[in-house]
């Protein structure tokens, strides 16, 4: 492997170990145990959705009524649990509420050409009102034990959250880099035309994508209720955002075609540590908005930089 | 009529894998319309691009009046008084017609448009040389010979001295090529320079004074007096070349038929199209750039949308809704676009030879078989002798001859009985044009049918068995390779209105 190849593979995951080594020495408090879990925790709703966002943007698209459908899936699920007591129910039915959205997203911009902005732009507020409208405006408390578990319990000292953030990343990293279907998505996303002459439906990929989305960030919206023990139809707001954030962190592509799930791992984490390490040292909310985006518009000109030597063969 | 005005003076540009221009000198005079003819690469488009200002030569001038000038931009070579007026037009379709007209050089106090100055001065221009459009008009609403119209009065918004033309007549009808010829006769009356790009050997001869051939990007005949020539003359400038065999020909057994399309109807075509392709047949689809030949091969493959028709592979009806069951009827096509349309730029050579055979041979039918992934990729590369670091190297990093291998490996991992070859040696170099070539012989040999769309007359006569002539979206001529001749092909795939008399 040439140090050029090196650099492009491990770069942003060398960045981000310095990044921990220099908090870890220079913060009070970082380098715990304790802080180490409230930093997973803290991602493992982002972290869950990444994964799909992932396919999305590697598939060429994106999708910002995520954060819209978390509110949907843990009203829901608070919904559920409160009329039937079925922890099975209120997992089951709104992840397939969620993955009705996909579908919707999905037949809206694979079969109709409406694009990805426009069409989850309008799902997106569609879903939010309708998480409203199902929950009266209001948070829905939980009491079911066997609910709450889901969020709460703790195994081999790290609560349920992280351990199922870290199954998504392990089963989407699978299905992108070892199935027909994820390389089809990088395929569709790196060149429309060329995947469509190749035999590739492209279309039907991008439906799966985006049910599978929906279903996912679903998923996310029952745990998170469950952690928190209510369904919120507030919650999720902005969402969309920070997951493409940590996902072009990682070097996911806006305009598909690339993307790594180490990357978007790594993107995440920056992410949950920048997040917190300025929470530790007291740093005033409005300069956190102002860092996050620099270190953004950073990453994303350093991955530019990197690509630039293929494109500009491309266009000669 | 005056003297020289515009001179090419040993102008050369090549681009990777091909000369385009090779030393070529001609002048233009003041006063006249000057026609540029040659075959679809020979380097006209080449040379208005160095006149426009969108490329440089790497060699040699332009000389414009008693200066040599080289264009940064565009912008440039407007402001100086060059307007070229492409088949696709450059004009703002929301805008107005005066808007358009005076783009970028809007009549303006401190930045505050004049409308009442810019119509009259638009209606001005427009007269002058008897335009007859509506300067108010939205240029989204105009029929497209008074789009035509509109570039022109832009050109002489801008003062322009020099008008080139390229196939300006190409989507006209008989009245509107009047009424253009017409005014371009008003702007030779102008004393204007006007190169006019066609293929039109009828237009040439009607419209034009002097005459330069381009062939193979080499200046082959530049004369101020058309009269002292025929139209067949110069077809024969156009065409006559040495052919030496670069082709490897390879006689070989040719079986029943493999593919056999009838009545097909698909978009881009103007006629329905039938034709066969027998077992280890090459048949060559010859025509001129937009004479539909790149939608017949869509159509026959699924990509576009037919509305009627039968494909027939191996005798037995295959219904081709998409890409993907032309693959499974074995049929495949390697696209003429390679970049956009062939490879994937950014994925690995071995992405690149797997797309469509993986699925086959995946585990449990979803699952990546990544060793037999590796082997294959491998192996295509071995096969075709692609130049590559290894099967992981980015394809876009690959030069143009070697990406095209990778995509025609993609289909040998495929049990593939029709290939459809749709330019499969543009922008390729010699060496590397060989090697396909082999290729292409190897599969007609081991049974597949083959039919090579192509714009190049030695290419196409080197290499097929037979060859189709299509022309404005239908076939219109076929030829055994014992009797094509480049001017029996040439003259078949120049538009109508050249009767035949005119060329024979």
């Amino acid at each position: 492997m040439t140090p050029r190849q090196l650099w492009e593979t491990t770069g942003m995951l060398v960045v981000f170990v310095a990044f921990v080594l220099v908090l870890s020495a220079s913060v009070e408090n970082f380098a715990t145990a304790i802080n180490i879990r409230t930093i997973l925790v803290s991602v493992s709703v982002v972290g869950m959705v990444a994964c799909t966002m992932l396919f999305c943007l590697a598939g060429g698209d994106f999708d910002l009524s995520v954060g819209s459908t978390v509110a949907l899936g843990g009203v829901l699920a608070a919904i559920v649990i409160t009329q039937t007591g079925s922890v099975a129910y209120a997992v089951l039915i709104p992840m397939a509420a969620g993955a009705l959205v996909g579908l919707v997203n999905g037949f809206f911009i694979a079969k109709v050409g409406i694009n990805a902005l426009i069409t989850t732009l309008a799902t997106m507020q569609i879903v939010r009102g309708s998480a409203q409208l199902a929950s009266e405006g209001s948070s829905i408390g939980i009491s079911d034990e066997g609910f709450v578990a889901l969020g709460q319990s703790v195994w081999f000292g790290l609560p349920s959250p992280v351990w199922i953030m870290l199954a998504c990343f392990v089963i989407f990293g699978l299905l992108l880099n070892r199935t027909i279907f994820g390389r089809n998505t990088l395929a569709v996303g790196g060149s429309p035309e060329a995947a469509r002459l190749a035999g590739i439906a492209v279309s039907r990929t991008k439906m799966i994508i985006f049910t599978l989305q929906g279903a996912v960030a679903a998923f996310a919206g029952v745990i998170l209720a469950s952690r928190v023990t209510s369904g919120q139809p507030t919650a999720g707001l902005g969402l969309e955002l920070q997951v493409i954030s940590a996902c072009v962190l990682g070097g996911v592509s806006l305009t598909g075609g690339i993307g790594t799930i180490t990357g978007v791992i790594v993107g995440v984490l920056i992410m949950g540590v920048l997040e917190n390490a300025m929470g530790l040292l007291n740093i005033p909310a409005f300069w956190k908005l102002v860092i996050t985006g620099t270190v953004l518009l950073l990453a994303v000109t350093l991955d530019r930089l990197k690509h630039r030597a293929i494109l500009r063969r491309k266009t000669s | 009529m005056s003297g020289e005005f515009l001179r090419f003076e040993s102008v050369s540009k090549g681009f990777p894998g091909v000369q385009a221009l090779n030393d070529v000198t001609f002048g233009v005079n003041r006063g006249s319309v000057h026609a540029l003819v040659g075959e679809n690469g020979a380097g006209k488009s080449t040379l208005l691009k160095i006149l426009s200002g969108a490329c440089r030569p790497d060699s040699g001038s332009l000389i414009i009046g008693n200066d040599a000038m080289s264009f940064a931009s565009p912008i440039a070579a407007i402001r100086l008084g060059v307007s070229v007026i492409y088949q696709e037009l450059h004009l703002v379709p929301e805008l107005s017609v005066a808007e358009n007209v005076f783009l970028g050089h809007l009549p303006n106090r401190f930045g505050w448009t004049k409308p009442a100055e810019m119509f009259d001065n638009t209606a001005a221009k427009l007269s002058e040389v008897g335009i007859q459009v509506d300067p108010r008009a939205k240029v989204g609403t105009l029929p497209l010979a008074q789009r035509q119209m509109v570039e022109i009065a832009k050109a002489l918004s801008h003062d322009a001295r020099v008008f080139a033309f390229d196939e300006p007549t190409s989507s006209l009808s008989a009245r509107e090529v009047a009424r253009l010829f017409a005014i371009i006769q008003e702007l030779k009356r102008r004393d204007k320079v006007i190169l006019y790009v066609s293929h039109r050997m009828g237009e040439v001869f009607s419209l034009c004074d002097s005459i330069t051939v381009l062939r193979d990007g080499e200046h082959v005949l530049t004369t101020d007096k058309l009269s002292d020539h025929s139209p067949r003359d110069v077809v024969r400038f156009m065409v006559g070349r040495e052919i030496d065999d670069i082709y490897g020909f390879r006689e070989r057994e040719r079986r029943g038929v493999a593919l056999q399309v009838m009545e097909l109807v698909a978009p881009g075509l103007s006629s329905p199209a039938s034709l066969t392709v027998r077992s280890g047949e090459i048949v060559g689809v010859f025509g001129l750039v937009g004479a539909g030949r790149t939608e017949l091969m869509k159509g026959i493959c699924g990509a576009s949308r037919a509305k009627s028709g039968t494909v027939l592979v191996d005798g037995s009806t295959r219904q081709l809704r998409s890409t993907a069951d032309a693959i499974r009827a074995g049929i495949a096509l390697c696209p003429e676009d390679r970049k956009d349309e062939g490879i994937l730029v950014l994925r690995s050579v071995k992405e690149n030879e797997n797309l469509s055979a993986r699925r086959k041979h995946a585990n449990l039918g979803f699952i990546i078989n990544e060793r037999w992934e590796r082997k294959n990729a491998q192996a295509q590369v071995d096969r075709l002798r692609v130049r590559t670091p290894s099967i992981d190297q980015p394809v876009g990093l690959l030069s143009g001859g070697n990406q095209q291998k990778v995509v025609l490996g993609r289909w040998l991992s495929e049990n593939v009985r029709i290939m459809l070859l749709d330019e499969p040696t543009r922008g390729i170099d010699v060496g590397a044009k060989r090697e396909i070539y082999d290729v292409i012989f190897d599969l007609a040999e081991s049974g597949v049918g083959v039919l090579l769309v192509s714009s190049e007359l030695p290419e196409v006569l080197g290499v097929c068995d037979r060859v189709l002539v299509m022309r404005e979206g239908r076939i219109v001529a076929q030829f055994d390779r014992s009797e094509a001749t480049q001017e029996l092909l040439m003259k078949a795939a120049l538009p109508a209105g050249d009767s035949e008399d005119e060329i024979a």
